[in-house]
């Protein structure tokens, strides 16, 4: 009854992925040693790609879940549902992860609820189980299954750190922006625009990281910067492209808005 | 229309309004006579100021009905608006005798005002330009207004007014072309000092040519052509925008039959050498150049040349002792290493590598004997400046400072820690809203944060005695107010199945209805997000019962709300005159319900005046940088605003009306519990008619605040 199709979850081609640094062997060394992995880094900077193309890599299914304030642990585990006037056990993502063997990957968990993470502390120490509270099941995990969580140490508040019982069962792997060249050959590779051009608007990304803190939250992110670069291709004006896809998107302080548009228009 | 007033009329009423500064041989006769042949809307318009002016000032009110005429026919009523209010600006700040120059200047302010339509003021772009300076080149350069554009290597300093073009986007081009020609002169080296020396290049060759300021320009204008060409790769739209302006204002420099010489400051590695040897060539061939390039401002060779040695002084102690510092580090490894102390003196080596590409980027390796350090980040901060400054880093710079110097900056700095400290009791400007005047008085208050001088703790035990059975009885109604789970049935989604529904859609089924889709339960957790700052009347009106009925209420507010485990703080204020607005500290947001806090509580005591505008701008100040969902400013008080300097009747209401405003704008709830009961008279003018709350008896009102609170709030 809770057969699912792995399948679907599998991904098929290569996802584009340019190595930051020696993440990639890293990852691997820990998925062979069945150690859970923490993804560390800002918002857009490639780390739900880097997991695309690990699960690609390691011909894993990859079960993501994006996590908010409402998530539950039975949101992950499963629940009971109403068939036909029976009730009926259908597993959550984590527990389908944990049955087939492949990667769950928790974006964001510090937005997920605190009860979540009683779920997967033990799945991320050497017990590697589940336990369904309602089934009364103790689900082992299957030896290929991986957990892998991120969380942005940038902008969350106090309120929502990740605590140290938690982090302490990972290994962490740091992420950044990639350096000038290497983001500008991904801006290059997942758009088609012109060395130029791409050149430019990753200048414009750093000009927007030296606000950050000083009324910006967060810089212009790799994931923006190939937005606006796909607009460009497209035909539209680098300098209406970049203020719809990047400048208006960081912010709506008007002060700070005339500054990133002015810091366009000198670039292009 | 109505028919004008006569002079005769109009002296009267200024008779009547000015009385106090009229003598037999000053009287209004002139004013009146002037103003009778004005329309009489423009007659009442000035009389109806004459009256607001006087009141702050009657020898300001003369020197107004004498000049509104001549005002009221170079301006529109808005522009004689602006000229009033600029004028009473001054007279606050400044004092009467500038204030009254400036009601005689009218002339000069209407040119200025027909000027002003297109320019743009320092005031307007500052902000902006901050974060374009920041963004642009990573680095923290402070930007300020001065007659004239020029920058010292550390402050970008800018004109107050730019109005050379008839169009504000122009002006506002040419205010940020102005900045970034400025950081670039920062950024590329302009000011490159000689290492030997510890002057800048630029100083010291400009004063070995014979006529100096036709060297100064020969240079301004070459370097003004290699800072563009650096630019260029870099900020390609922002040299295009510069070439633009250099068009529009009609100042493109005149270089002809040169070009081949100018090649040497084109390339894209050129530096400020490359600039000086250009200008002795042309200051050979006798050239003479026409006006500068409108965004390039001018060069103060002396002030760079201070500031730069300055600089370079502190910079150079700084990197030593910071050397010293990682250097001490590497030492004691060696001890433990070879049980024995190695030579002290540290080799330093570094390797700095700009990248060319990038401005502001900089690769920096370090290594002291032979050890490769990651440098901490405030070296590399000062690295970087020190490299701005000579374009490597000297030899002498790389011997760790001794004993001795160390001891010197550390003297140095506690010099600033000490500076910082007597910042403590920190002061706070405010702006006071005039109704009069429709406009804010700016800067016009000055609050001082103080600490509540603490009392007896035994006094809140007392209370908590004398009140022992309200006590309980709120914490327990509290309890239930917290924010505990709450148990939410027949959802459509939820972590469990609701069986009573279940069993419920059964019999529907049965009886042949419809099936409901609402079989779950969902937990929701109801957090009471939220912070709220409660401003405590301390004035001296408060004497008495009031005091103490205060002191009763805030020791059972603090025990309701420890129970609901709300954020809150509580502040006392107080205060005699503009000059001295005063903020009590009885709790902050960080502080715990701990014995000094009680112990402050116990220490209320009622001080002065009830100056509520400027607390409140302050206190909405605090709960902005308090993260919640809700936050609420309580206000506690025994009657209406009031200060010793003309803080009163209507004046003092409006101010704190449009305090409360301001704070309504910034999404606080501000509220008002009251003992005052004349308040039905003004607070529901300043509060809103449902902000606010009146308790009749003073004695009841520790019974009844934390009811209060929890209608309040939930």
């Amino acid at each position: 009854m809770y057969r699912i199709e792995s399948e679907d979850y599998s991904i098929k081609d290569e996802p584009f992925y340019a190595p930051q640094g020696s993440e990639v062997h890293l990852f691997e060394s820990a998925h062979q040693n069945l150690i859970p992995v923490l993804l560390k880094g800002p918002t857009g900077c490639g780390k739900t790609r880097f997991m695309e193309y690990m699960a690609w890599k390691l011909h894993l299914p990859l079960v993501t879940v994006s996590c908010h304030d409402d998530l539950t642990a039975s949101d992950l585990v499963g629940r009971y549902l109403i068939v036909g006037g029976e009730t009926r056990w259908v597993d959550g993502p984590l527990a389908r992860a944990v049955r087939v063997g492949g990667i769950c990957y928790l974006d964001e968990i510090v937005e997920a609820r605190k009860d979540t993470t009683v779920v997967i502390h033990p799945l991320a120490d050497d017990r590697r189980v589940l336990p369904i509270e309602k089934t009364g099941e103790l689900l082992h995990a299957a030896p290929a299954f991986n957990l892998t969580i991120s969380y942005n140490p940038g902008y969350q508040s106090v309120l929502k750190d990740l605590k140290q019982s938690t982090r302490q069962r990972f290994l962490s792997l740091e992420f950044d922006y990639p350096e000038k060249e290497l983001e500008q050959s991904i801006i290059v590779h997942e758009s088609g625009i012109d060395q130029d051009s791409a050149g430019s608007l990753v200048r414009f990304a750093r000009m927007t990281r030296n606000l950050k803190g000083s009324g910006l939250e967060e810089g212009a992110s790799t994931r923006l910067l190939v937005h606006a670069a796909k607009l460009i291709v497209f035909g539209i004006d680098p300098l209406e492209a970049c203020n719809a896809s990047i400048t208006q998107t960081l912010t709506d302080d008007p002060e700070i808005l005339t500054a990133i548009q002015e810091m366009a228009s000198s670039l292009f | 229309m109505k028919k004008p007033l006569s002079a005769n009329r109009i002296e009267e009423k200024l008779e009547e309004l000015l009385g106090a500064v009229l003598t037999s041989r000053r009287t209004a006769s002139e004013p009146a006579l002037k103003l009778s042949l004005l329309d009489r809307s423009s007659q009442e318009f000035a009389l109806h100021w004459a009256g607001v002016i006087s009141k702050s000032n009657s020898e300001m009110g003369f020197q107004f009905v004498s000049h509104v005429s001549q005002a009221l026919k170079l301006m529109d009523s808005d522009g004689v608006t602006q000229w009033i209010i600029e004028a009473m600006d001054i007279y606050d700040r400044q004092g009467l005798y500038p204030g009254s120059a400036s009601f005689r200047e009218a002339k000069r302010f209407a040119d200025r005002l027909s000027q002003k339509r297109h320019s743009v003021s320092f005031g307007d772009v500052v902000g902006i330009l901050n974060k374009y300076v920041k963004g642009v080149s990573g680095r923290e350069l402070e930007i300020r207004a001065d007659n004239k554009a020029w920058t010292d290597t550390e402050t970008l300093f800018l004109p107050e007014l730019v109005n050379q073009f008839d169009s504000e986007r122009l002006n506002f081009q040419l205010y940020k072309a102005t900045g970034a020609f400025l950081l670039a002169q920062t950024l590329f080296g302009t000011f490159r000092v000689d290492v030997h020396t510890g002057i800048p290049v630029v100083c010291t060759a400009i004063t070995k040519f014979q006529d100096q300021a036709r060297a100064l320009r020969l240079f301004e204008a070459v370097e003004e052509i290699r800072l563009l060409n650096r630019m260029k790769g870099e900020l390609p739209g922002l040299v295009r925008q510069m070439n633009e302006l250099k068009f529009l204002s009609e100042t493109l420099p005149e270089f002809n039959g040169i070009d081949s010489l100018l090649e040497q400051v084109k390339k894209p590695d050129s530096d400020v050498l490359d600039s000086l040897a250009v200008t002795q060539q042309l200051y050979k061939q006798k050239l003479t150049l026409s006006d500068p390039v409108c965004y390039q401002g001018m060069i103060d060779l002396e002030r760079v040349r201070q500031v730069a040695k300055q600089r370079v002084e502190i910079e150079k102690e700084k990197f030593r002792t910071d050397l010293a510092m990682l250097a001490e580090g590497i030492i004691s490894e060696f001890e433990t290493e070879d049980g024995q102390v190695e030579d002290q003196v540290n080799r330093v080596s570094i390797t700095t590598q700009p990248d060319s590409d990038e401005t502001g980027e900089w690769e920096m390796t370090l290594t002291i004997d032979g050890q490769p350090i990651v440098p901490p980040d405030n070296v590399v901060q000062t690295a970087k400046s020190i490299v701005q400054d000579f374009g490597e880093i000297p030899e002498d710079y790389l011997v760790p400072a001794g004993d001795g110097q160390y001891r010197q900056d550390s003297q140095v700095e506690e010099d600033r820690n000490e500076k910082a400290n007597s910042g403590a009791e920190k002061t706070y400007f405010y702006d006071e809203w005039d109704y009069r005047r429709r406009h804010y008085r700016k800067n016009w208050c000055v609050l001082r944060e103080l600490e509540m001088h603490p009392s007896s703790e035994s006094v809140v035990e007392a209370i908590l005695e004398k009140y022992s059975h309200l006590v309980r009885d709120i914490r327990r109604s509290f309890e239930a107010l917290r924010g505990d789970d709450r148990m939410l049935r027949r959802q459509k989604n939820g972590d469990d199945i609701d069986i009573d529904a279940v069993v419920e859609s059964y019999v529907d089924v049965f009886e042949g209805n419809e099936l409901t889709d609402r079989l779950f339960i969902k937990s929701r957790k109801l957090e009471r997000d939220l912070a709220v700052i409660f401003m405590v009347d301390v004035s001296g009106s408060t004497k008495g019962w009031i005091n103490d009925a205060e002191r009763e209420s805030l020791v059972l507010l603090s025990e309701a709300l420890q129970t609901l485990g709300d954020r809150y703080a509580i502040y006392g204020f107080s205060g005699m005159t503009r000059k001295r607005c005063e903020l009590y500290r009885i709790k902050t947001f960080e502080e715990s319900y701990d014995s000094k806090v009680k112990s402050r509580i116990a220490g209320i005591r009622p001080q002065d005046y009830t100056r509520m505008g400027v607390t409140i701008r302050h206190l909405t100040d605090k709960l902005l940088n308090v993260d919640a969902k809700t936050r609420v400013l309580i206000t506690i008080s025994d009657g209406k605003p009031d200060d010793y300097d003309g803080y009163r009747g209507e004046y003092g209401i409006e101010d704190t009306r449009q305090a409360l405003m301001e704070a309504k704008h910034a999404g606080i709830h501000p509220f008002c519990i009251t003992i005052d009961s004349q308040a039905h008279d003004y607070l529901p003018h300043m509060y809103g008619h449902v902000n606010y709350t009146m308790v009749d008896d003073v004695r009841k009102l520790p019974l009844k605040i934390s009811d209060i609170y929890r209608k309040l709030t939930t």
